[in-house]
């Protein structure tokens, strides 16, 4: 009887040191330690000239600049060859004006795709689907999110999940539903009777002694 | 190749990289700055210069190797 060996690969989780790669990109050779110090989003996109993954370059185009504004440097990344990925962006500038600033990823051995749990089958068995890995400074992995095929992103949602890290990294705090920079935060519920006799005193705007906000 | 050509010949962005370390700046986060490179780019691209033999790591700072300075003497400054 054939004997069927299956490799069992781990996929990320949040809190845990973002998968080391080393991969041909088209800006030239590189490894996920060449970002240590900026925060990264390594992003897979199914195909290259295909009309959603279009969209989405221009839109990540277009929020580039203030992600350079918050430290955040940008990574996209395909099965494709990094020639099929050049002739794209130059096809997107040439037809749209809008120029790709970003380094892609081109993962013909699908071997950071596979690190990075971004092939699902049950979507595409060659492409990879919609991730965002969303990697602080120090190389952990601080968000995950996952879009089917037909779905393009929200760059806004994008950008609101970094500024909510970076102000609970500064800050200490936790950010509500729908939290946008400038709006009140949450301050981390005590986690003794006493801690929370006190909390009611210690003029936060509060619901209750575990649901209190403050102004930064 | 982002910061050698194929015919060994620095790139642009590979030339910039040489004229800082020229000037002495040593440091991936120095020649980043002198460069006006993103750190990433400049990482990866001082691996490549060393690889082709035009720089040379030296602890966490890179310096030309006689090569790299020779042949940054015929590049535009």
């Amino acid at each position: 009887m054939e004997e069927v060996k299956e490799q069992i690969i781990s996929l990320p989780r949040l809190s845990e040191p973002a998968p080391a790669f080393e991969a041909v990109t088209t800006h030239g050779v590189l490894k996920l330690e060449d970002f240590k110090g900026s925060w990264l989003v390594l992003f897979s996109h199914p195909a290259d000239f295909t009309p959603v993954c279009t969209t989405e370059f221009m839109a990540f185009a277009e929020i580039f600049p203030e992600l350079q504004k918050r430290g955040v440097e940008l990574l996209g990344l395909s099965v494709d060859s990094v020639s099929s990925h050049i002739a794209w962006v130059r096809n997107v500038e040439e037809k749209t004006g809008v120029k790709i600033p970003f380094p892609i990823i081109a993962d013909l051995s699908k071997e950071v795709s596979l690190a990075y749990g971004m092939i699902h089958p049950g979507q595409s068995k060659t492409e990879t689907v919609r991730c965002v890995f969303i990697i602080d400074p120090n190389q952990i992995i601080r968000t995950i999110l996952y879009y089917p095929l037909t779905t393009g992103r929200n760059m806004a949602e994008i950008l609101r999940i970094i500024d909510a890290l970076q102000t609970t990294d500064a800050n200490g705090v936790a950010t509500p539903a729908n939290w946008k920079p400038g709006d009140m935060v949450v301050v981390p519920p005590p986690n003794t009777q006493e801690g929370a006799e006190e909390r009611i005193k210690q003029g936060y705007e509060c619901v209750d002694w575990y649901l209190c906000k403050k102004k930064l | 190749m982002a910061c050698v050509s194929p015919d060994g010949k620095p790139t642009e962005s590979g030339a910039k990289m040489l004229h800082a370390i020229k000037s002495g700046l040593g440091t991936p986060e120095e020649i980043a700055k002198d460069a006006r490179l993103p750190l990433f780019r400049v990482r990866s691209g001082l691996r490549e210069l060393a690889q082709a033999g035009l720089a040379r790591q030296k602890g966490d700072k890179y310096e030309l190797s006689p090569e790299g300075a020779e042949l940054l003497d015929t590049l535009p400054a």
